[in-house]
């Protein structure tokens, strides 16, 4: 299968956008028993590139929030091919927050080429809800794990990112700019993004060794299932360590990860 | 204007500044009458964008402004290529080391902390040290117990840091965070161009967030947004007005009046007991 041999930076971009690749419906459905869907931002309305509910994962209660680009080509439409707008940011913050209330872990599955770019969009404040998002994460007083399953792009993956462990799976990619919108801006040649994809260093295992994230789950000669099953067991570590820490010392360790990036 | 003298004066070649000349009309300011004027064009009122150095000398009390974090300097993250001749080349345009001039000062008689970004280096774009930057500025406000004042204008994350960059915008607002947590006022003034990440971070986290006229305030770049959605951009979109009307700025305050308003904000926001 060609994702099993992948190996040049975007090769692994071209992976991580695969159309088949399991998104995070696929990681709720698989991982998540009793999973009950939670929708709208209660401001504006609901944002289907984001699902987000709560669920067990094993045992625990947690709340997870997924970007999602659907299956179908209606679905596709739905979802918005999994670019949220800020209706997305703020359901899914107002979940956050309700997780922090009732002392539940929060996880996030990241994968989506960036917020959506519209006017509409704008005129409802993405910059905002991107910050907000960042803002609170920050201060929010339960565990936040982050998981990078597609395309990790930019802000609008950010907001879903401020994080106390950031996983990526190891095809997944994260990064400031798309390869295309950096080629284009740099070289004026979009079709010169393979190149900007390696220099700008955004495949998992740059990212773990610039200790921006703190694992990377293999797939190379994996199936879905099983690399379901190895993040689960991750997941489950680390709600389970992250859990026996004070909401003060988990905050420092959190300002901290970030902190002493570029410190 | 002592200040402004001593910068100018420290920047090779430029010890005389050269008059300005307006985009719009055409009109030619000598230096002197176009600081005086705030940096705006006497003839059509268009606004220029300001030197972090113009911007301090306007707005601080004078002699109160001192520097930190002067001497950072960016390195190159992820060994992007000719990254390292754009950042020597940004310093020679600017006279700064980096997008970001930050210190502490007295404003109407009241100590702050202050970041002024300055869009000559790099279009005020955010990398590492601009991140490092305002976060020790915070951090340092928050251990002072300092409102913070931050004159804002940025393209965004700067792409050649990677994801180093786009951290920053991360990094950042946990300090804007514990800043406003320890109680302390943060006022966000916008000014041309504020976009991308740094409109969905710090830009947008300010308990006061006040926007210069026609300032153009946003997420995604318009041409960017025509060419997804194909759709024509309405006019002023995405202006400081555009921004007022949908409820994401508190005020537009022209530049002649901003250091009053700034002054009667901070004034208000003083500790009393």
């Amino acid at each position: 299968m060609a994702i099993a041999d992948v190996k040049t930076a975007y090769e692994r971009v071209q992976a991580a956008r695969n159309g088949k690749r399991p998104m995070g419906s696929y990681y709720i459905e698989h991982m998540i028993d009793d999973f009950v869907e939670l929708h709208g931002d209660r401001r504006f309305g609901d944002d289907a590139a984001i699902v987000a509910g709560v669920g067990y994962l094993n045992r625990i209660p947690v709340t997870v929030i997924a970007m999602e680009r659907g299956d179908t080509i209606e679905e596709r439409m739905k979802r918005n091919f999994g670019c949220p707008e800020p209706e997305g940011y703020r359901k899914a913050l107002r979940l956050m927050k309700e997780a922090e209330k009732f002392r539940r872990p929060v996880i996030c599955f990241i994968g989506s080429s960036g917020a959506y770019c519209g006017i509409e969009a704008e005129k409802r404040g993405q910059g905002l809800a991107i910050a907000e998002n960042l803002y609170e994460m920050m201060g929010l007083k339960t565990p936040v794990i982050s998981v990078v399953v597609g395309e990790g792009g930019s802000g609008g993956a950010l907001a879903l990112g401020v994080c106390d462990t950031a996983i990526m799976l190891e095809n997944a990619v994260y990064s400031v700019i798309s390869p295309e919108g950096c080629a284009s801006i740099l070289w004026k040649d979009a079709s010169k993004a393979p190149e900007a994809a390696a220099h700008l260093k955004l495949t998992s295992y740059d990212l773990l060794k610039f200790d921006v994230v703190e694992k990377v789950i293999p797939e190379t000669g994996k199936t879905d299932r099983e690399i379901c099953s190895a993040l689960k067991a991750v997941l489950m570590t680390e709600i389970t360590r992250l859990s026996q820490m004070t909401p003060e010392a988990l905050l420092d360790h959190r300002y901290e990860k970030f902190r002493k990036i570029g410190g | 204007m002592s200040g402004l003298r001593e910068f100018f004066s420290s920047l090779k070649g430029s010890p005389e500044q050269p008059p300005r000349t307006c985009k719009q009309c055409g009109t030619e300011i000598p230096y002197a009458e176009y600081v005086a004027n705030h940096c705006i064009c006497p003839q059509c009122g268009t606004y220029f964008r300001m030197r972090a150095v113009e911007r301090l000398d306007e707005t601080v009390d004078p002699g109160t402004f001192q520097e930190m974090d002067k001497k950072l300097k960016s390195k190159n993250p992820i060994n992007f290529p000719d990254y390292a001749e754009k950042l020597e080349k940004a310093e020679k345009a600017s006279g700064l080391n980096e997008g970001v001039v930050c210190g502490t000062a007295k404003i109407g008689g009241i100590d702050c902390g202050l970041f002024v970004m300055d869009s000559a280096f790099m279009m005020g774009s955010m990398g590492t040290v601009v991140g490092e930057k305002i976060t020790r500025l915070f951090e340092k406000a928050t251990a002072s117990k300092l409102p913070v004042v931050g004159f804002i204008t940025s393209g965004g994350a700067r792409m050649q840091e990677g994801i180093f960059s786009l951290m920053q915008m991360a990094k950042v607002s946990g300090a804007v965070k514990r800043h406003s947590e320890a109680g302390l006022l943060y006022i966000a003034v916008l000014t041309d161009p504020t976009t991308g990440g740094i409109t969905a971070s710090f830009a947008m986290q300010g308990d006061i967030i006040i926007a210069e006229p026609k300032a153009l305030i946003g997420f995604a770049g318009q041409r960017v947004i025509e060419q997804t959605t194909g759709e024509k951009l309405p006019a002023g979109f995405q202006r400081a007005e555009f921004q007022l009307e949908h409820g994401f700025v508190d005020l537009i305050e022209e530049r002649s009046r901003l250091t009053y308003t700034l002054r009667k904000l901070l004034k208000l926001h003083q500790p009393h007991n």
